[in-house]
């Protein structure tokens, strides 16, 4: 594609997104809310595709082939994020809410960590790589959102391995009969289950809540998100970037390392992609101002969910039981690509609205209404004007071994998300950021799943090449 | 994937279409197999690879001689040290 074509088209994604945020708010001020998402999710998209920004790949390369870029280049996001969002609690306009924290989430993000090793890309990784062309990661997309909306609405046979305490304890929650809340297996395990566990944050964890400037600054940024990422940044210092950095720093100076050498070494660490550095700056400001932006108008149209503003606007259909939608009021991933489905197995029949998910959490409205659905989309524009405008864009078709891994990977992230109520950005990123320690336990868990993932494609990669090697020398 | 000797000393290592961690990985130990001096033609089309690629290389010592990008796909030579 020519220069002068991959404007034309960059210029042409942002042109006809800036017509709908201007036709539809001249329609209706309420659109307003939307293009916020849509803005945002365009700026995500282009900080991801400027960075290479890809979560599995912070945990993966480390074990694969001991490049720690991508997690610098993450804590670095979650720091900036944390400082932001300190700001915003501290200011009482937070819409973050710690999720429940159990075991439970060590095996969602283990689940969750293997999909992303095999899919090539994490949720939100394989949506900006759907911008840059790569109908491979649209695969893993489509997957991960068939997954999640068959996944929550099991019932039947899933039933019977539901435990009896799980079942005693979701038929207690006084459910609306609506959600029919005994049958369905992610039914019980929300309600019988997670919705049991404790709800923490490290601010209230020290005693202070989460809107005093004690509990945002000192409890969810120092304690919960500086302090221990300053530490495992240090981790990957001695066992993955030191020895490199030692060899060549040391070959003109005295052998041994002093401590000016070792604070050397770990800010080379940091600086040492800058696209990635620069990359989650970005997001971690914009991120946090995404929440502010969206409490401001939340206050300022008088409601806590997009839900009510939807019903105003005459769109009543795909609301909870509760009246509500899906409507984070931060970054997000899964949730609404898993409702784009969900929508379009309801119009076919199959009843979406009886389980907790869709039915009593999220809705399922018109993907066209969709207040996260306009982030998403907006993602996949800001990647690919990103991609067009730095000559990065293919459009590149999957293979069969691709489209097989794209498939597993992405089904094993839709169960992933859905047991721990949320993916790499949901359940990890935005958790961790704002003091909730279950995004740490999700963590752990991605960590060991991904290192398992590792494990099995460094067997498959090695098999093929020890074959096309001695194919070669022959 | 696609690895072939083009002629003595110079090999090629072809993974377009691939996503991560595939191209890294299959660079990793194609560079393993390869002895001091000779050298490997890289032709890759996910762009997050390049990243890890380049950093890979810089902590090994492998030297990468060029790079070209052109519509989405990445050409590099690198020389194994």
């Amino acid at each position: 594609m020519s220069e002068a074509k991959r404007k034309f088209w960059a210029f042409a994604i942002v042109a006809t997104l800036v017509l709908i945020s201007v036709a539809t708010y001249a329609y209706h001020e309420f659109y307003l809310y939307l293009s916020v998402y849509l803005w945002f999710g365009f700026i995500y998209g282009m900080c991801l595709q400027y960075g290479r920004f890809c979560f599995s790949s912070a945990f993966r390369d480390l074990f694969a082939v001991g490049v720690p870029r991508m997690a610098v280049g993450i804590m670095i996001a979650i720091a900036f994020f944390a400082l932001v969002g300190a700001f915003v609690s501290a200011t009482g306009l937070s819409t973050f809410h710690s999720a429940p924290i159990g075991l439970h989430a060590v095996i969602a993000g283990f689940i969750f960590g293997v999909g992303m090793c095999f899919a090539g890309g994490c949720a939100s990784g394989s949506m900006y790589k759907t911008g840059e062309g790569n109908m491979n990661a649209a695969l893993v997309v489509v997957s991960i959102s068939v997954t999640q909306a068959v996944f929550v609405d099991i019932g039947g046979w899933a039933n019977a391995l539901v435990p009896a305490s799980w079942a005693k304890s979701a038929s207690e929650k006084g459910l609306p009969a609506s959600i029919n809340v005994a049958d369905g297996w992610v039914d019980q395990y929300l309600a019988g289950y997670v919705w049991d566990q404790p709800v923490l944050s490290f601010a209230t964890m020290l005693g202070w809540t989460d809107q005093s400037v004690m509990g945002a600054f000192l409890g969810n940024f120092l304690v919960g998100v500086a302090l221990p990422g300053a530490a495992l940044l240090v981790v990957v210092y001695f066992f993955w970037s030191r020895r490199t950095f030692m060899k060549k720093r040391l070959a003109a100076a005295s052998a041994r390392p002093r401590l000016t050498d070792e604070l050397a070494g770990y800010w080379a660490m940091v600086v040492a992609s800058k696209r990635t550095a620069i990359a989650g700056l970005a997001l971690g400001i914009a991120a946090g101002l995404h929440m502010y932006a969206s409490q401001g108008l939340r206050v300022k149209y008088g409601v806590r969910n997009a839900g009510p503003l939807l019903e105003r606007m005459g769109f009543d259909f795909g609301l909870s039981v509760n009246g509500t939608v899906f409507d984070p009021g931060y970054w997000y991933v899964t949730t609404q690509e898993a409702q784009w489905v969900g929508w379009v197995f309801h119009k076919l029949g199959w009843n979406q609205m009886d389980n907790i998910f869709f039915g009593f959490n999220n809705g399922i409205p018109n993907p066209l209404i969709n207040p996260a659905d306009w982030m998403s989309i907006a993602l996949f524009g800001g990647a690919a004007v990103m991609a067009l405008l730095h000559n990065e864009f293919k459009f590149k078709k999957p293979t069969l071994e691709t489209a097989i891994w794209a498939i597993i990977g992405g089904a094993l992230m839709g169960i992933g998300s859905r047991l721990g109520l949320g993916c790499n950005v949901g359940a990890f990123f935005v958790r961790v950021s704002q003091g909730d320690p279950s995004g740490w336990v999700f963590g752990i868990g991605m960590v060991g799943g991904a290192y398992l993932g590792v494990k099995f494609f460094n067997w498959w990669t090695e098999r093929r090449m020890a074959r096309q090697f001695a194919a070669t020398i022959t | 994937m696609k690895f072939e000797k083009m002629s003595e000393g110079h090999y090629l290592l072809d993974v377009k279409g691939y996503v991560c961690p595939h191209p890294q990985l299959y660079t990793k130990k194609a560079l393993e197999r390869l002895k001091p001096g000779e050298m490997l033609e890289l032709q890759f089309d996910n762009p997050s690879s390049g990243e890890s690629i380049a950093t890979m290389c810089d902590n090994t010592g492998d030297e990468i001689l060029d790079r070209k990008q052109e519509a989405g796909l990445f050409v590099w030579h690198v020389r194994k040290t």
